[in-house]
């Protein structure tokens, strides 16, 4: 029953979330900001991550195929895979939902606490529209960005670390980055960004809206949303999963 | 003025403020004064509307709230500043971007006209070169400050202050009941106060409402709250040692 009025109140939220805003200038100029903040800033953090999966990725696979039946453009091939349909949208953005979700929640909170969300509705400003809005908005734009990046990076990353340890060639690995390409794969990675991306916002968001109390709630909220909107990514890879392959 | 008629409000069973009937004037500095938890904050946000009333209604002026559809509650939203008790300041914005805030959604102005409106706001509550400061870089007293420049810039019609020297020093709250006794009679604004400072209930109390256990309990001004026959209100006013020789001296 408290599951169903949690999720009954998130979907209230998410209503006054894209009602009107207050000025489109104002509403364009706040998504620039949480571009920068939400999406800019997360790249250095994303290319890292990608790169050393990568790396491992290759390495990984290569100790696991010791029969010389099995060709060594394969590990190029599976490195390939697994960061455009698992690593580089759903694992990023689980990684994702922990560095800007707990930034999303503890901001609303902070200002929840503080009175400042109550300064925004006594002036007659819709608090939600213009506070969440911008974020994930923001967040759906740059995420499938942050997906790009981190293939291209962790296949570089890959692809050094395989010719470096010399446990594949370049030209191997090429052929496996080729090899039964299905472009639907890169398709089906960024609907998932995007959806991930709208999770890993608003439900923070939502958290952080509803704390009362002090700084310790404020803490407490944005535990509680890095880990449900995780699960939520979770869950919304499933469904996805079935859905669109 | 601003008139409070038969409000009722109850948060899980919990009654706050029952049956309150008051009447806020224009050109006076009116507080609501009582115990914390008397349910002062509660009638003041119900007033500006942040907190929903069970039973009754508010006037602005000749306005019923409960008349009022989004559009025009809207627009009364930008004939009213609210100076919360912490300021409430943006902490991501500047000073001048704090004060300038109300004028970037609800005016026409140009940038340059912005800023010239956002200093002289600055200017009248006393504050210079202060522009690019943060909100976490300013004293207590600057920001509250900063948060009465940012409730006048759109020269509202009603001003509403909760505890606005609570955390400061007795000189720097004299200088917070001085400007808003100053700006409410240069602009001619209704202003709502609520205070538990006796300093302030003598300073600035044109009129003043005692509220108790969320009643209303007496209703005067600064010049005969010290003679109020009402037993709970002379318990709270003289609760100290130095108002009770302040009143024996009367």
């Amino acid at each position: 029953m408290k599951f169903l009025i949690l999720v009954g109140n998130y979907v209230i939220f998410i209503k006054k979330v894209f009602s009107k805003q207050e000025k489109n200038r104002i509403f364009f100029k706040n998504i620039g900001s949480e571009l920068e903040k939400l999406g800019f800033n997360s790249i250095p953090l994303v290319l890292i991550i990608s790169f050393f999966i990568g790396a491992v990725l290759t390495l990984q696979t290569a100790y696991n195929m010791a029969s010389p039946l099995l060709p060594r453009y394969l590990i190029g091939y599976l490195t390939r895979e697994t960061l455009l349909l698992e690593f580089s949208s759903t694992i990023v953005s689980v990684i994702l939902a922990g560095k800007i979700g707990s930034n999303v929640a503890s901001e609303i909170g902070t200002m929840k606490i503080t009175e400042q969300i109550e300064a925004l509705e006594a002036m007659g400003v819709n608090s939600i529209s213009y506070l969440v809005a911008p974020k994930i908005i923001s967040a759906m734009l740059i995420n499938p960005i942050l997906y790009i990046f981190s293939v291209f990076i962790g296949i570089i990353g890959g692809l050094l670390t395989g010719i470096l340890s010399g446990v594949v060639n370049f030209e191997d690995f090429i052929q496996g980055l080729h090899f039964s390409f299905n472009s639907y794969y890169v398709v089906y990675s960024i609907i998932k960004s995007f959806v991930f991306a709208f999770i890993f916002t608003s439900i923070p968001a939502f958290y952080g809206y509803n704390v009362q109390g002090g700084a310790l709630e404020v803490g407490k909220a944005s535990t509680r949303a890095v880990v449900d909107s995780s699960i939520a990514i979770l869950i919304a890879n499933l469904i996805l999963t079935q859905i669109l392959l | 003025m601003v008139k409070a008629k038969g409000l009722y409000k109850s948060f899980d069973g919990r009654t706050v403020l029952t049956d309150i009937n008051v009447t806020f004037e224009t050109s006076k500095v009116n507080l609501i004064i009582g115990q914390s938890g008397s349910g002062k904050t509660v009638l003041l946000k119900s007033l500006i509307g942040l907190v929903g009333i069970d039973e009754g209604t508010v006037f602005f002026d000749d306005k019923n709230i409960k008349n009022l559809d989004n559009k025009q509650l809207k627009d009364l939203h930008t004939e009213i500043g609210v100076v919360f008790q912490g300021g409430a300041l943006f902490d991501s914005f500047s000073v001048i971007e704090n004060v300038k805030f109300p004028l970037n959604l609800f005016s026409n102005m140009t940038e340059k006209e912005k800023i010239e409106r956002a200093r002289f706001c600055l200017n009248r509550v006393n504050l210079d070169d202060v522009d690019n400061l943060y909100p976490a870089e300013i004293s207590g007293g600057m920001k509250k400050r900063v948060a009465i420049a940012r409730a006048i810039v759109l020269n509202p019609k009603y001003l509403f202050c909760d505890e606005p020297n609570s955390g400061l020093d007795p000189v720097n709250s004299i200088v917070i009941d001085n400007l808003i006794h100053e700006i409410t009679h240069e602009y001619n604004m209704t202003t709502i106060v609520n205070t538990h400072d006796m300093n302030s209930v003598f300073e600035i109390g044109e009129n003043i409402v005692f509220i108790a256990d969320g009643n209303k309990e007496w209703e005067g001004n600064k010049d005969n709250i010290a003679q109020a026959d009402n037993k709970k209100l002379n318990d709270f006013i003289f609760s100290s040692q130095l108002y009770k020789k302040i009143r024996e001296k009367l």
